[in-house]
């Protein structure tokens, strides 16, 4: 079911045409040209995907498709027609009436992209309701149940009394699938429509949209991750910069990459390289590290133990008032120079444990010792000199920043109070700078100025700056594109051989986790439930839950022996 | 959690999470502040400048100069001021749960029936102006906000200018444009229908400017929302998008305004019928302010509390109803 080729029907006409579609922002004179000159055709049951990182025009173009390009777009097309029908020029009204029916469209993350204050029932069934096609309530009510259940929604008729918020991320994917598809379209788009998932509905989406493509429905699928995609779609083009760089059927392109670009789109997927291997092509690391001062950590060779954590409990309390363990009875050691990888999907805690290692919260029950001594135990004034030895990189470095401040302050506000003089503070900061592999010409640039790689890469100076001996990397790359993934997973594991770090890298992306760790932790509601060295773990998992977890994981087309979506475990926690 | 496995604590606890028991938590609360209102103009009484008797005797009379100490004695005795304060503070407490404010000195009636009687009108001029400010802010946002022409960068323009403006000042405008030039209002209104909407308009306006403000900018901020954009891929138009997705959102911070805005009414209110002539609490607050009659005005000052009480709950119950995610707590 999941080979790459594709099934031509040649009795079927095409359904969508796109000939020569160029996209613009803007007027005459500042025009910004965002898609150039992109052609494809669409038939039913096929599924086309448009894969490139941020920036390169896929969801403009998705979107033209629709009519919605935004209201400064320019849409220029030789040809753009569905079913026979010109969209060129549609009058907004006409449109409506493809909108939902004929064309339906999913975008990535449910949280925003359902309305927050309305419940799940209401949005799934706003459609029947726009285009008539339902007479009265109770037909409203089942039509609604019904398009939950198809869509995989456990307990349909309470989760549609549930608010957005109310549901998990993979539940919530899905009610929003079942709203584009309540009028039977014959055409799904879906933009990132796993994105902002995890593992595990992660893989529940791609088995719905798999299922909906079966179903005769036509698929155009926007992703930044060519391994996400590789398991529903029959064609696939590499867009970069607003131009189709490659395309062809998905086992061509899997198989037989020609553009560097593709290749490099590959190369960046880590489950389908080696561990630890370099994932992005350039030499991100500019300057040699050997002629740089960096005063190491001189910490002794033979790996003692740096953190100890026992027994460690945190609970919260719940919106109805009982208390809720997140984190319930977690130990680990984490040796020098090693790198712990903690998986788990949202929910399992392992953000809470961070932050106790980090000694932000306290522990409930249990301690953290550091490097052989009390960490969590002390009072803050004796723990504040010895805090610059635990660093933290956060998912969203922006949110992470003052945005009011240049990267030169940012990075030079975690300088140890050790070096004094402004000129060498600046100094150091060019440092760290060239370390991270960015131009000091960023010195003044403040952080709503710089791209989602370069912002990671300040934040990774920044966590570097005071020396640490531990960072807590706490999902680290999980809002990047894959081919900015690679290079900051690359820039972390040069910085592990060269400086004396060992990292906490918590992620619940498997395939990073396995990419960057030497031993990994599997959490799961609170609790460990696997534990071991890397290879150990992925090779011959203990629990059913590591296991099925391992099963979901996006691979390539080519790393793929047999059908891998045999195993698809119950509903994660909500 | 199930029924059968529920422990003691745990029922404690969905019961403090009803909202019956949110509710009654609230009025508790709202007991709290109208009783701490009702001891501050106690003690402001207390703590006024000059005798109380001798006020009282010159509010009575009209005369200026002491008066005598057997008059004074007299008048301590039947107020009560000669009694130790906590005496005092305990019978106008007790006189307050009977619903007693006391008597005014120059009008020799209970201060409750003259607020009574004159608290209808400024009511009715407050909340018709809340919601004229309302109306008029939501139909500009809906139709104007957002869209990238000169509408909507006039309607920002007036808003603020609205907004700045004082509305005694905007009163008199309104009052020689549409009632001396033009004719079309009475210049005094009484307490005709048509008499009304200077008076409203005068403080809606000023009130359409905040909320058109703080609406127009959450409702921009929402327009690029990613389900607005779910919505129109559903098939909705830009206007229905407009007004069963972005207005709920739009509103909030404005539902938030509105108890502040419901007690700047009422102070409004007050000068705005002295500008028009209006009857109301406003004309009686300033002749009891000047005058120095402490009954009426403590007791305007208790009212004031518990409306603005009154307003506070039925603004949090309102933004339960608009955004259904807030938790009891």
């Amino acid at each position: 079911m999941s080979q790459g080729s594709p099934q031509p029907v040649p009795q079927q006409p095409d359904l969508l045409r796109v000939e020569s579609l160029r996209v613009s922002f803007g007027r005459s004179i500042a025009e910004n040209t965002v898609v150039r000159s992109i052609s494809f055709s669409l038939r039913p049951g096929q599924c086309l995907a448009i894969v490139g990182e941020s920036g390169s025009g896929k969801s403009v173009t998705a979107r033209s498709l629709i009519g919605l390009a935004g209201r400064y777009a320019n849409v220029h097309a030789r040809q753009l027609s569905f079913d026979g029908m010109d969209l060129i020029g549609l009058s907004d009204r006409a449109w409506r009436r493809i909108r939902g029916t004929e064309i339906g469209f999913v975008l990535q993350d449910a949280l925003v992209s359902l309305d927050p204050l309305r419940r799940i029932g209401k949005e799934v069934g706003e459609s029947l309701l726009l285009h008539g096609a339902v007479s009265s309530r109770e037909e409203l009510a089942q039509r609604v149940i019904a398009l939950l259940k198809l869509v995989g929604v456990p307990e349909p008729e309470t989760k549609a009394e549930r608010l957005p918020h109310q549901l998990s991320g993979g539940q919530r994917q899905r009610a929003l699938i079942a709203s584009a598809l309540a009028l039977d379209p014959r055409i799904l788009i879906a933009d990132e429509p796993t994105t902002a998932l995890d593992v595990t509905a992660q893989a529940h989406v791609l088995a719905l949209l798999e299922e909906t493509k079966t179903r005769g429905k036509a698929l155009i699928l926007i992703s930044h991750d060519l391994a996400v995609v590789s398991r529903v779609a029959d064609e696939i083009l590499v867009m970069r910069g607003g131009e189709v760089v490659e395309r062809g059927t998905a086992a061509q392109i899997f198989r037989d990459p020609r553009h560097p670009y593709t290749r490099q789109l590959l190369d960046a997927v880590p489950s389908g390289r080696p561990r630890g291997s370099r994932l992005s092509p350039s030499t991100i690391v500019r300057s040699p590290l050997q002629q740089m001062q960096l005063p190491l950590q001189s910490l002794p060779k033979s790996h003692p133990i740096l953190l100890e954590a026992t027994g460690l409990v945190k609970r919260f309390k719940g919106p109805d008032g009982t208390l809720r363990a997140a984190v319930d009875g977690v130990s680990f050691e984490m040796r020098s120079g090693e790198t712990l990888g903690i998986v788990g999907e949202s929910g399992s805690g392992k953000s809470t444990m961070a932050r106790m290692v980090l000694a932000l919260d306290e522990p409930d029950e249990g301690a953290v010792q550091f490097a052989g001594r009390p960490w969590t135990t002390l009072a803050e004034c004796e723990r504040r000199a010895r805090r610059r030895s635990l660093s933290i990189i956060y998912q969203d470095p922006l949110g992470s920043f003052d945005p009011r401040w240049t990267v030169g302050r940012i990075i030079s506000d975690s300088l140890s109070s050790d070096v004094e003089t402004r000129r060498k503070r600046k100094e150091r900061v060019i440092e760290l700078l060239d370390l991270v592999g960015l131009s000091q010409a960023l010195l003044d640039r403040r952080p709503l100025e710089l791209s989602g790689g370069q912002r990671q890469r300040v934040a990774i100076a920044r966590a570097i700056a005071p020396n640490p001996a531990v960072i807590v990397c706490d999902e680290p790359v999980s809002a990047l594109d894959v081919s900015i993934q690679a290079q900051v997973l690359d820039l972390l594991g040069y910085l592990r051989d060269h400086l004396d770090v060992s990292y906490l890298f918590i992620s619940h992306d498997l395939s990073v986790v396995r990419h960057i760790s030497d031993r990994v932790i599997v959490m799961r509601r609170g609790r460990i439930v696997d534990s071991g060295v890397t290879d150990e773990i992925f090779r011959n998992p203990q629990s059913e839950y590591t296991k099925s977890l391992i099963a979901a994981m996006p691979r390539l087309v080519r790393d793929q022996q047999i059908g891998h979506s045999a195993t698809i475990l119950e509903e994660g926690i909500a | 959690m199930t029924l059968i496995s529920m422990t003691g604590s745990d029922a404690v606890r969905i019961v403090a999470h009803h909202p019956i028991v949110w509710f009654a938590r609230r009025i508790f609360s709202g007991v709290v502040v109208v009783w701490a209102a009702a001891t501050f103009a106690f003690l402001i009484q207390c703590v006024l400048p000059g005798d109380r008797a001798q006020i009282i005797i010159n509010v009575t009379s009209g005369n200026v100069g002491p008066a005598s100490s057997a008059e004074l004695a007299a008048i301590n005795a039947k107020y009560g001021f000669d009694q130790p304060l906590a005496v005092q503070y305990g019978k106008y407490i007790l006189q307050i749960l009977h619903g007693d404010l006391g008597e005014s000195y120059q009008q020799h009636r209970p201060v409750a029936a003259i607020i009574a009687e004159q608290i209808g009108p400024t009511i009715v001029l407050a909340i018709a102006a809340l919601l004229i400010a309302w109306l008029i802010a939501i139909l500009t946002t809906l139709f104007i906000a957002g869209r990238d022409n000169i509408w909507s960068k006039l309607l920002n323009d007036t808003q603020v200018f609205l907004a700045t403006v004082p509305p005694y000042w905007l009163a008199t405008i309104l009052l020689v444009l549409f009632a001396v030039k033009l004719g079309i209002f009475p210049v005094i209104g009484g307490n005709s229908p048509i008499g009304l909407v200077l008076p409203t308009l005068a403080l809606a306006l000023e009130l359409s400017g905040f909320f058109g403000q703080v609406v127009q900018n959450e409702f921009t901020r929402v327009l690029e929302q990613p389900f607005v954009t779910s919505a129109r891929a559903r098939g909705m138009s830009d206007f229905g998008v407009r007004l069963r997705h972005v207005l709920r959102h739009a509103a909030l911070p404005g539902i938030t305004l509105s108890g502040w805005a419901l007690g700047k009414l009422l102070s409004g209110a007050i000068l705005i019928e002295v500008v028009f002539a209006r009857q109301g609490l406003g004309g009686v607050l300033v002749a009891a302010t000047s005058s120095r009659d402490v009954p009426i005005v403590s007791g305007a000052v208790l009212i004031s509390a518990a409306l603005f009480v009154l307003a506070s709950i039925i603004v949090d119950l309102t933004y339960r109803v608009v955004d259904p995610r807030i938790n009891l707590t």
